[in-house]
Formats: structure tokens, C-alpha cells, sequence
């Protein structure tokens, strides 16, 4: 059993009570929604005659259905718009703070909340999305409900739970040129499987780690759900003290100082015990590229898809169904694969940076003609900072389309969607059978430079050949 | 007549039906329930479009279509079930199907807990028994009863013993799997909490978190 890890320390920091049954009841200090996972529990609390606890512990925004063309309202979608409305009147109602289109704060909920400075280290953040697990870089313990849960946070800001194990995933040396931190992540979720995380929290620790910046480390956290694992988390250090300070939401002059010597305390000790620790080498990652339907089934940018032969036998079920799906052969080369659709954004990989990179590769270049190309900044302070830094231009220029704020083909809840079998090149963080709107759509999921590279020559390209 | 569908309510220890076998590794809740179909603000229709898109894919040879399994309520699936998004839209459509049990492999966590929370019980089994009983013609022919408290499966045709986090069956057992009242029950320990948490002393200034 793990022992004295930050995890341990926020969770028994959290604890209000050892239930009956045998699992935790656990404080939220901070809860997140958006349209998709609370109608239902505003509802629930509706049928119990209950109201809000802490109206101000949670935040909300609207993400998942917004269309990032036309967000005229009433939205064209009536179902969308029935749904952005149901939101907007159980806010009201609640008195719950309410990030909606066109506040200059809207944007998809895991963007948002670190850029308001709302996520701060050694708070349990809860959201009834998976990939709640991206707030953990700031070293707060972050994860994923679902809508009774979401009910139960509002109604008492505490959930039942039980305690996870903690596995250390140590990552040495450093990342190589033309790699980046979603490389990185897919690269661990590879060696470790799709489910090798479930009942752990990962910490991401080591060399690799600390050298990334704070939006590449939400990157890595973001996508410890793909790896089973519900949260992940990152010892906070001078870089997440510097990213949150002066955001809207920071503590302020005297509580800055009190807040900060909090936070310095919050890390797991140098001797604390883990259930599990993994090693990766960092400097042997490369581009990486999944070539299947879970987000394990990657590949580095120069190998072959795996031979069935050559993979676990409890991987092989699942290998030959993607092979069937995607199309693939087994030993063929990733490399050159042609590209239908270029996307660019989701909570993975819809920040400033990841737009920055992806420019910088795109700038004075043009979109392969038979490239749909399009980029959705993961808020409106991102498109609003990727305008002021003249962002939207090179990629206009380069024939991407520019888009809205939300979540968009990540999951195409929107109009934004793959059509028949179109391959996709995508920043997101999900390459399951059908997740991009069309049930035979096939995803390759990659970082955001290469799928920029993929953009300009219309297939799968090692972005170090841009470089 | 199409039966109104009932949620369950109040302490589970048994479950009896037919059993449905549905194989695969790592099935993700977006092909349990893709995600048009979340654009939804209640759960009432979801029932009729799970595995949507898998279902139309197999015309009609989809487990969930065959006339076989109508009716069944235990879902034997493989390893990691449930994967993915934590929509609890997924659980909820196979609730609103008919399921109120799932025997398994392993499943994935958000999506079990989900599964609690909506009162259908997950069991474990290893890969091998899976397999045996999912391979098994008669499977869906005869009537199954789960025993919660002994954690068994009984059968004509099978008898064999199943695994659950005990307090996963605490809770079925007294009823607690639907968790509101009992976390409510702890008021006074919650709002003491809460102002004993440091970050809410430094953030009070901060008009979003004004709570106490």
C-alpha cells in the first residue's frame, strides 16, 4: 500500500469518513461541469427535493456540443441548443458560476479551468468527464464521474470512493528533438497497456517530466484515463507555481504567499512507498502514431505495425479487429499513410503551445490538396492569444480552417465529423471505432506538429523531416 | 405491451434472467452508446440506441438484436469493459435495455463505478471461465440466478462462484450503492471540512470561491 505520496497526502487530506460499506467519502474541492453530464443530475437533485451544497465550489462551462462554425444562438442543432439552455437555467437557478460563449472564459472545461487559475495543487478536482485526470499536472488528485456522481458532489461536494494504489511511472532522460509530451504519453500507454492503470493513480515523475512545460505535463495527465488510470498526477514545482500565479482565480497578495508555502509542502517525500514503480527512457521515444483503435496500439513513427505474432497474446483479439477496421496489414509501415482530415485541438492538445508548434510547422506552407484541415483552439483566452500572436493568419494562409472554441471532432458531438471511412490525423486523445462522428471513421491519433506535417504532405510524415 | 421501465431502488441481493454474451476486449462506452446520442437531458430513450453503430454494422447478427437474447439481463463480457469516456449515458443504456448484471474479465473504473451508482452489480471472473461460459450453446437458453451475498452464479448448466470488491457488495447488499443519503448523512463532518481545507482560507478572497 502506497505511502506518504502526494496522493496519499491530498486524499487523506480529503477523507470526511470511512463509509459503512468500506470505501472513502471524499471532499471536492473544486467541481467542474458542462452540458453533457449534469442535465441529468440536476434533475436527480430536482426527484430528492435537494439543493446545491457549495454553489461556488463548482464551475461551469459549455463545450462538448457548441458548433465551432456558426455559435449564433439559437444554435442550429435543437437538441444543442435544448442542451446549452438547460445548462444556462440550472446555473441560474443553483447560483453556480457559469462560463458561457462570448465571456472571454469559455472553452472546454479542462483548458479552462487551469487558465482561470481555478486548478491549484493539493485540491481534489472532480468533473463527469474522463479526462478530468489533465488537472493532476498542477499536483492536484483530478478524475473523471459520472452523472450520479456529479448529483452527488452538488448535493453534498463529496463522493464514495475507493482509495487507488499509486503507480510511480519515472521517465529518464529527455524528450529528442521533433518529440513531444503526447509522444510521450502515447508511448507509455504502448508499454503499459490500456488497462494496466485501472485502480492506480499515476504519478509522472522523473528527469523527462520536470523539463516539461505546464501545458505539456496537462498533455501527459490528460491522457492517463486512455491508459486505464483514472488519475494521474505531477509533483508541482516552481513552473506550476509560476503558471497559476496572476491568473483570475489565483490567491492574491498575502494569500499568495500563504498558498505558496502550502504548495511547497505538497509533494510526495523522497522515501514514500509505492505499489508500483515503472521506468520509461524518454530519449527513446519517438514520433508516435496509433495505428489501431485503442490509443495503445501506437507505433513510433519509422516501425511497422506489429504483426499479430509479435503481441501479447491477450492483445491479439483486439490487434485483429483494428487491423479489420483501420484497414491496416499487419507489418505494414505507418509512414506515408494518405490523410483525409488534419484536426487540431481537444483537451489533449488544444492549447497555445500546441497551436504554436503546429504553426511554426505549417507557416508559409500549403495544406496538401486533398487535406481537410482545421484547428479549434481549446478556449476563447487561446483563440484570443493565438489571434494577438497572429496564429489564426498563418494558418488561415496555409488553408486551414479556423475554428470556435470546444471540443469538436475530439469526440463530434458538433457538426464537425469524419464522413465514411476518411482517415483523420488528430491532436485528440481517442482513436476508438467510430469516435469521430462516423461509425466506419478511422483516427490516427498523433501530437500536434505531426499532425500539422500530415496537413502539408497529405499522409503520415515524420515532422523531424520539417524540421 | 412494452413494460415501464423501473430503476432500481433499495438493497440488491439477487439477480435472475437470462444471460447475454457479448465478446471483445476493451469495448469503449462510445460504442456502447456513441456520442450523438448524449445530446440528451434525461436517460428515458437511450436504451434502444445501445451498440448503436456495432449493431448496424452486424445487421441484425449483433447479440443485443439476436432473438435469442431478448429479454436477458446478465451481459458476460471479456477484459476491460467500459473503457473510455465516463459517460454514465453507457451503463445507463444497458440498464434501459434490460441488463442489471455484468460478469467479466475486468472493467474499466470510471465505467464500473458508474455502474454502482446506478445499482447494476459487476462481477470478475478469469479469462478462462469467461471464455468456457461464453462458449457454451446453452448459455442463453437457460435461467441464470446471481446470489450477491454468496457471490454465485447458478445455472442448469453452470455452477461457479464470483468475485466482488466487498464494499461494492456492502453496498448492493444494504442498499447504499445509491450513495446521496448516506454521504448527506455526514453534514456536519462536510462543512467541517470544508473549513479546515488551507486553499479554502487562501482563496476566500476569491470571488468564486466566497463559500464560507
Amino acid at each position: 500500500m502506497s505511502k506518504d505520496t502526494l496522493f496519499d497526502k491530498v486524499w487523506d487530506l480529503h477523507k470526511v469518513s470511512s463509509l459503512p460499506g468500506g470505501s472513502d467519502q471524499i471532499f471536492i474541492g473544486l467541481h467542474l461541469i458542462h452540458e453533457v453530464t449534469s442535465p441529468q443530475a440536476f434533475g436527480a437533485l430536482k426527484d430528492k427535493n435537494l439543493k446545491v451544497k457549495f454553489p461556488s465550489r463548482t464551475v461551469a462551462t459549455v463545450d462538448h456540443i457548441v458548433p465551432t462554425d456558426n455559435q449564433s444562438r439559437p444554435f442550429k442543432d435543437n437538441l444543442a441548443e435544448q442542451m446549452i439552455e438547460t445548462l444556462e437555467k440550472n446555473c441560474l437557478e443553483h447560483k453556480i458560476e457559469f462560463f458561457n460563449i462570448g465571456s472571454g472564459n469559455q472553452g472546454i472545461v479542462h483548458v479552462v479551468a487551469p487558465e482561470l487559475g481555478l486548478t491549484q495543487p493539493g485540491m481534489t478536482i472532480a468533473c463527469g468527464d474522463s479526462h478530468t485526470s489533465t488537472h493532476g499536472a498542477f499536483g492536484s488528485i483530478a478524475f473523471g464521474i459520472g452523472t450520479s456522481q456529479v448529483r452527488d458532489v452538488l448535493a453534498t461536494q463529496t463522493i464514495a470512493m475507493n482509495k487507488l494504489k499509486v503507480r510511480q511511472i519515472w521517465c529518464e532522460n529527455k524528450l529528442s528533438n521533433g518529440v513531444y509530451a503526447k509522444d510521450l504519453v502515447l508511448h507509455i500507454i504502448n508499454k503499459l497497456g490500456v488497462k494496466a492503470g485501472v485502480g492506480f493513480a499515476y504519478e509522472f515523475a522523473g528527469p523527462a517530466i520536470n523539463s516539461l512545460s505546464m501545458e505539456e505535463r496537462m498533455t501527459i495527465c490528460n491522457m492517463s484515463i486512455e491508459g486505464g488510470a483514472r488519475c494521474g498526477y505531477i509533483n508541482p514545482d516552481e513552473k506550476t507555481f509560476s503558471y497559476i500565479k496572476n491568473k483570475l482565480c489565483a490567491p492574491k497578495n498575502e494569500n499568495w504567499d500563504e498558498a505558496l508555502l502550502w504548495w511547497k509542502s505538497l509533494k510526495s517525500d523522497a522515501n514514500s512507498i509505492y505499489d508500483d514503480v515503472t521506468k520509461i527512457d524518454a530519449s527513446k521515444v519517438e514520433p508516435t502514431v496509433t495505428w489501431g483503435i485503442t490509443p495503445g496500439q501506437s507505433v513510433g513513427i519509422n516501425q511497422k505495425i506489429p504483426l499479430l505474432e509479435e503481441l501479447p497474446p491477450d492483445d491479439q483479439f483486439v490487434a485483429e479487429e483494428a487491423y479489420e477496421y483501420m484497414g491496416f496489414k499487419q507489418g505494414q509501415s505507418i509512414k506515408d499513410t494518405p490523410i483525409d482530415v488534419c484536426f487540431i485541438g481537444s483537451c489533449t492538445n488544444g492549447r497555445i503551445s500546441d497551436l504554436r508548434v503546429a504553426a511554426k510547422v505549417i507557416k508559409n506552407k500549403k495544406v496538401s490538396q486533398n487535406v481537410k484541415a482545421f484547428v479549434v483552439p481549446g478556449s476563447e483566452k487561446v483563440a484570443k492569444e493565438a489571434k494577438i500572436e497572429g496564429l489564426d493568419k498563418i494558418f488561415l494562409d496555409a488553408g486551414f480552417q479556423w475554428r470556435e472554441p470546444g471540443c469538436s471532432m475530439c469526440l463530434a458531438m458538433n457538426s464537425d465529423k469524419l464522413i465514411g471511412n476518411q482517415v483523420s490525423a488528430s491532436s485528440s486523445n481517442r482513436n476508438f471505432k467510430g469516435r469521430q462522428g462516423s461509425p466506419t471513421g478511422r483516427t490516427l491519433l498523433m501530437s500536434p506538429a505531426m499532425v500539422a506535417a500530415a496537413a502539408i504532405s497529405g499522409k503520415v510524415t515524420d515532422i523531424r523531416d520539417f524540421m | 405491451m412494452i413494460k415501464k421501465f423501473q430503476s432500481p431502488v433499495g438493497p440488491i441481493s439477487k439477480i435472475v434472467g437470462k444471460s447475454i454474451v457479448l465478446i471483445g476486449d476493451d469495448i469503449d462506452t462510445d460504442r456502447i452508446i456513441p456520442a450523438r446520442f448524449l445530446k440528451c437531458v434525461n436517460f428515458d430513450n437511450l436504451g434502444q440506441s445501445v451498440f448503436e453503430d456495432d449493431r448496424k454494422n452486424l445487421k441484425g447478427k449483433h447479440p443485443f438484436d439476436l432473438k435469442s437474447n431478448k429479454g436477458s439481463s446478465i451481459l458476460i463480457v471479456n477484459s476491460n469493459f467500459g473503457c473510455g469516456s465516463s459517460r454514465e449515458h453507457a451503463p445507463q443504456a444497458l440498464l434501459r435495455w434490460g441488463i442489471r448484471a455484468i460478469i467479466g474479465e475486468s472493467f474499466a473504473e470510471i465505467f464500473y463505478c458508474n455502474c454502482i451508482a446506478i445499482g447494476i452489480p459487476c462481477f470478475t471472473l478469469p479469462k478462462k471461465l469467461v471464455k468456457n461460459i461464453q462458449e457454451n450453446k446453452n448459455i442463453n437458453n437457460s435461467l441464470c440466478e446471481i446470489n450477491i451475498q454468496e457471490s454465485t452464479f447458478k445455472s442448469t448448466f453452470f455452477n461457479f462462484d464470483l468475485e466482488i470488491k466487498n464494499s461494492s457488495k456492502n453496498m448492493f447488499l444494504s442498499g447504499e450503492w445509491d450513495a446521496t443519503s448516506t454521504l448527506l448523512a455526514n453534514k456536519k463532518l462536510i462543512e467541517k471540512k470544508i473549513n479546515d481545507l488551507p486553499y479554502t482560507k487562501f482563496n476566500q478572497s476569491n470571488e468564486l470561491f466566497e463559500t464560507i
